[in-house]
């Protein structure tokens, strides 16, 4: 090897790697940290090559497995800051939208307020971190580290597009579903372990609505993968862009679908654990200073993957009308119609009070559940019919 | 005793005096078996100033502006109680352009103060849409405060013997724009989110009836008392200034109901007011265009009231605010003793939310318009 | 109850009910005012008793003559004695009837009516606290506005402010 750097450089095929992770699968995001680490890796190694002149060391760092393993991190990096970017757009597009709903004008620091949220940020981090006495320290930070992380987990999870993702499941949306089904239970851990009357009921509440909204949700999602004959969200958007967006023969699964997907994710109509009129925070009340910060985050992740998991079951996912799933820009489109699904659940929170526990499982029982299963019923008989 | 603590299903939650459904600083203790409420505690007296003993140590004008402070959005009508129970005292009447121009500062004080409540209710139950459109139509009359006494809040407007000024220029016209726009625009927007909005409803409905018998019981008066079946307003049953020469309906619901009203009923009873309350602006001023603009607005008076006692009741708001008196002849009064509404009608807040869930606790709380000034004093 | 509620009553009812029931026990008082409208029209009557008559009459006032609110119960400290006044009112006719009861400034006791209307419970608290006054039979005696660990009864004429001669 030459002492020019770009002989160190040469952006070798990804693909081409003898431990490339994903099979015959092109992946954007690990090209994209391939070719970072080939940039820091092949830097280094050409550097330490000035001075000892075809060294060992040079060689290994630029060998198939390095490149391979520091290019996986920076996959992960890649996947979470832009996860991280499109969450704090939701959180800018919510906060610009309920100020225009509510007649004010919302955020205003930045570019069109766009640096609020960054701001609110580094005030929550200044606070004083207090944790009470009386706690059960195992479970309350292990119950609040859990809610962050899984929700920051599922985050990444949700594949933008068929070549940005972190592992291509074949069970995709069962797995992602499971995922997004366990933090009601942590927030009843995490609930109890705050020794705090509010925060306790807030927590019953959260397993409440885990019970009245979880089965109907489920049977919609099964429904949509019936529909598909697959468990796998690729096959899922090549099947819906092979015929029929679903929003077309799931119309009332749709419909009951979002409902489902606001109270999952506790946004307004629905956040019975942590209904701040009469529960202060509830389940959220002793956490303090940054942890709060961390799980209004957190919240903003389980929404984003709440109108994720609606733009793929039922819009389509990636798929562009007319130009199909291979797109250049597929993943930009994605994100625009999940910031689009995202706006009707801000509308939602605009217009509507919060429920009331009895009110939520009565919806969730003697609405929300007859509705999915006459979903099934539609679907099957479509099946059945072979039209689709 | 033993089994008392044994029984771990019921709790005791405190709800305050930092709560954002208080509304102030008080404190509801409920007793609790999971979510139902079996047994409540209000507790009051973390605002309390000793404002009638202040007041025994100031001079009648002095305590016009003091009674201001009693209820931050009903200024008005507390101030104007306290020159009503001084001009009976000193047994003269208000001239009349004055009386009419309190009755419209009373209105005013009314629409803005329902629309405070309104907003509270809003946040109370998790709609801050409602919170910020009635905030936003608040904010059109506090402006007409503006222009009729140069504040927004604490007015100091009426006097003992009349008001402070007359109306400025083109106030009327201001006022009338205002209230019709309210009227046609205003309060019918925050409605589709409020009473078109069946969540919004539901929330309110069937939650807490209370007999017309039990609400008189307990004191509970204004618009929570009118919801329930009682048919009593102090504007039109022991009238007081213009108010008597005013055609005007009390909204009463649920009159005849042995079963009573919900808190629904009590909202709605207050949403009507705020349409009457217009009515009253519109006739008071027709009326006032027959008395020359060159009448007194204000008579004097002297300082020192002659010794006895006293008693004058208006609706404020809230409902019935009451002033006694008793003067010693010199300029400082010996006792004045205020009657709040609120106060009166938190002690029965442990009767209002017996048997309803937690989360109801605000919808029922909210009826009341808590305002803690004048409550503790 | 033996009498029949009447639920109207006017004003001459209520002044001939109550000085037929209760004769001289109970001292009818006139306003000298000419200008109040509320005197004018008939809605005030003024009564004093004494606090052996006081219970009585306040279950007279609120099962026959239907006076379903008491709007207020305060106290006047006269320094030689205090003056309870209550003030109670009729929803249907807008009559108030307010009636005093002198005490002894060293012997403060009076039955509470607390028991009759749910509404004058935190009135009489308050007076307690504040005066001094112990109404017997009250549910909870206990004080309200101020702290538990207060002695002293903050609005008697005893207790100077500060500036005040």
């Amino acid at each position: 090897m030459g002492l020019s750097i770009l002989d160190w450089i040469v952006f070798k095929n990804p693909m081409a790697n003898e431990y490339y992770p994903f099979g015959d699968m092109y992946n954007l995001p690990y090209e994209i940290g391939y070719k970072l680490s080939e940039i820091i890796l092949g830097f280094v190694a050409w550097f330490l090559n000035l001075f000892v002149h075809d060294n060992l060391w040079s060689q290994w760092l630029v060998s198939d497995v390095v490149m391979n393993v520091l290019a996986i991190i920076l996959l992960v990096v890649v996947i979470f800051g832009v996860g991280f970017i499109v969450n704090l757009t939701m959180i800018w597009e919510e906060r610009k939208i309920l100020g225009r709903l509510m007649d004010r004008r919302g955020t205003q620091i930045g570019p069109l307020g766009y640096f609020q949220c960054l701001g609110d940020g580094l005030k929550t981090f200044m606070k004083e971190n207090i944790a009470p006495k009386a706690i059960d320290k195992k479970i309350y930070w292990w119950g609040l580290a859990l809610v962050i992380g899984t929700s920051v987990l599922l985050a990444c999870m949700v594949p933008l597009s068929g070549r940005w993702f972190i592992a291509d499941y074949k069970v995709g949306l069962l797995i992602l579903f499971g995922m997004f089904a366990l933090a009601p239970f942590l927030i009843l851990c995490a609930g109890w372990a705050q020794n705090n009357k509010f925060s306790l009921i807030g927590g019953m509440r959260a397993a409440e609505l885990m019970i009245s909204y979880e089965v109907p949700m489920l049977i919609i999602l099964a429904t949509s993968c019936l529909l598909a004959g697959a468990y796998g969200i690729n096959d899922l958007v090549q099947f819906q862009n092979d015929h029929l967006w679903f929003v077309i023969p799931e119309i009332i699964g749709f419909f009951t679908f979002f409902v489902c997907a606001i109270a999952e994710s506790e946004r307004v109509p629905f956040d019975l654990s942590e209904a701040e009129a009469e529960l202060v925070e509830g389940w959220q009340t002793e956490y303090a200073g940054m942890k709060w910060g961390l799980i209004m985050l957190a919240d903003y992740f389980r929404g984003y993957v709440a109108c994720a998991f609606i733009v793929l079951l039922f819009l389509g996912g990636w798929a562009m009308p007319f130009a199909g799933t291979d797109t250049w820009y597929a993943e930009i489109w994605f994100l625009f119609k999940v910031c689009a699904v995202f706006a009707a659940f801000v509308w939602a929170r605009g217009a509507f009070p919060r429920v009331r526990t009895d009110q939520i499982i009565n919806i969730g029982w003697r609405v929300l559940m007859p509705l999915s299963i006459l979903n099934l019923v539609v679907v099957v008989a479509i099946k059945l019919m072979g039209w689709m | 005793m033993v089994e008392e603590r044994m029984n771990t299903d019921k709790m005791w939650i405190t709800m305050g005096p930092q709560h954002p459904f208080s509304h102030g600083l008080w404190t509801l203790r409920v007793h609790a078996d999971g979510e139902i409420i079996t047994d409540a505690e209000p507790e009051i007296g973390y605002l309390h100033r000793g404002w009638e003993k202040e007041c025994e140590n100031r001079t009648y004008a002095k305590i016009i502006p003091m009674a201001d402070r009693l209820c931050y959005s009903a200024s008005m009508t507390w101030s104007h109680v306290f020159c009503k129970v001084a001009e009976e005292a000193l047994d003269i009447e208000v001239p009349e352009r004055a009386q009419y121009l309190r009755v419209i500062a009373d209105e005013i004080c009314r629409i803005q103060s329902h629309l405070m409540w309104l907003a509270a209710v809003g946040t109370d139950l998790g709609n801050l849409t409602v919170f910020l459109w009635a905030l936003r139509e608040r904010e059109f009359f506090l402006d007409l405060n503006i222009r009729l006494c140069g504040q927004r809040l604490t007015t100091n407007y009426p006097r003992i013997g009349g008001v402070r000024n007359d109306m400025p220029y083109y106030f009327e016209r201001d006022c009338m724009r205002c209230v019709e726009r309210f009227e046609t625009v205003g309060l019918p927007e925050i409605m589709k989110l409020a009473t078109d909005s069946s969540p919004f409803v539901g929330r309110m409905q069937g939650i807490k009836y209370l007999t017309a018998k039990d609400v008189a019981n307990w004191g509970v008066t204004g618009p929570a008392m009118r919801g329930c079946g009682v048919d009593y307003d102090v504007r039109r049953d022991d009238p007081y200034d213009a108010y008597g020469e005013i055609d005007f309906e009390v909204p009463v619901l649920n009159k005849n109901n042995p079963k009573g009203g919900d808190a629904y009923d009590r909202f709605l009873v207050r949403l009507e007011e705020m349409y009457q309350s217009c009515e009253i602006i519109r006739q008071a001023f027709q009326k006032l265009q027959s008395i020359p603009k060159e009448a007194p607005s204000r008579v004097k008076v002297p300082r020192c009231i002659p010794a006895g006692t006293h008693m004058a009741k208006i609706e404020d708001p809230r409902g019935e605010s009451i002033m006694y008196l008793v003067s010693d002849g010199t300029e400082k009064p010996w006792r004045l003793k205020v009657r709040s509404p609120i106060f009166v009608n938190v002690s029965s807040s442990k009767h209002m939310v017996d048997g309803v869930r937690i989360a109801d606790v605000p919808a029922i709380m909210a009826m009341i318009d808590m305002c803690l000034g004048e409550t503790d004093r | 109850m033996t009498e029949e509620m009447i639920q109207a009553p006017s004003y001459e009812d209520v002044n001939k009910l109550i000085s037929e029931k209760f004769g001289e026990k109970v001292v009818f008082r006139t306003s000298t005012k000419k200008n109040v409208k509320a005197i004018n029209e008939k809605r005030r009557i003024f009564l004093s008793t004494d606090r052996d008559t006081i219970l009585e009459l306040c279950t007279y006032i609120h099962d026959v003559l239907n006076f379903e609110q008491a709007t207020s119960v305060c106290a006047v400290d006269y320094i030689d004695r205090v003056q309870i006044v209550y003030h109670l009112t009729n929803y249907f006719t807008g009559i108030v009837i307010e009636i005093t009861v002198d005490l002894p400034a060293d012997d403060l006791h009076i039955p509470s009516v607390a028991l009759i209307w749910e509404g004058a419970n935190w009135h009489e608290r308050e007076t307690y606290e504040l005066f001094g006054v112990i109404f017997d039979g009250h549910p909870k005696l206990e004080r309200l506005l101020t702290p538990q660990s207060y002695e002293f009864f903050p609005f008697r004429k005893s207790y100077k402010l500060r500036g005040s001669e």
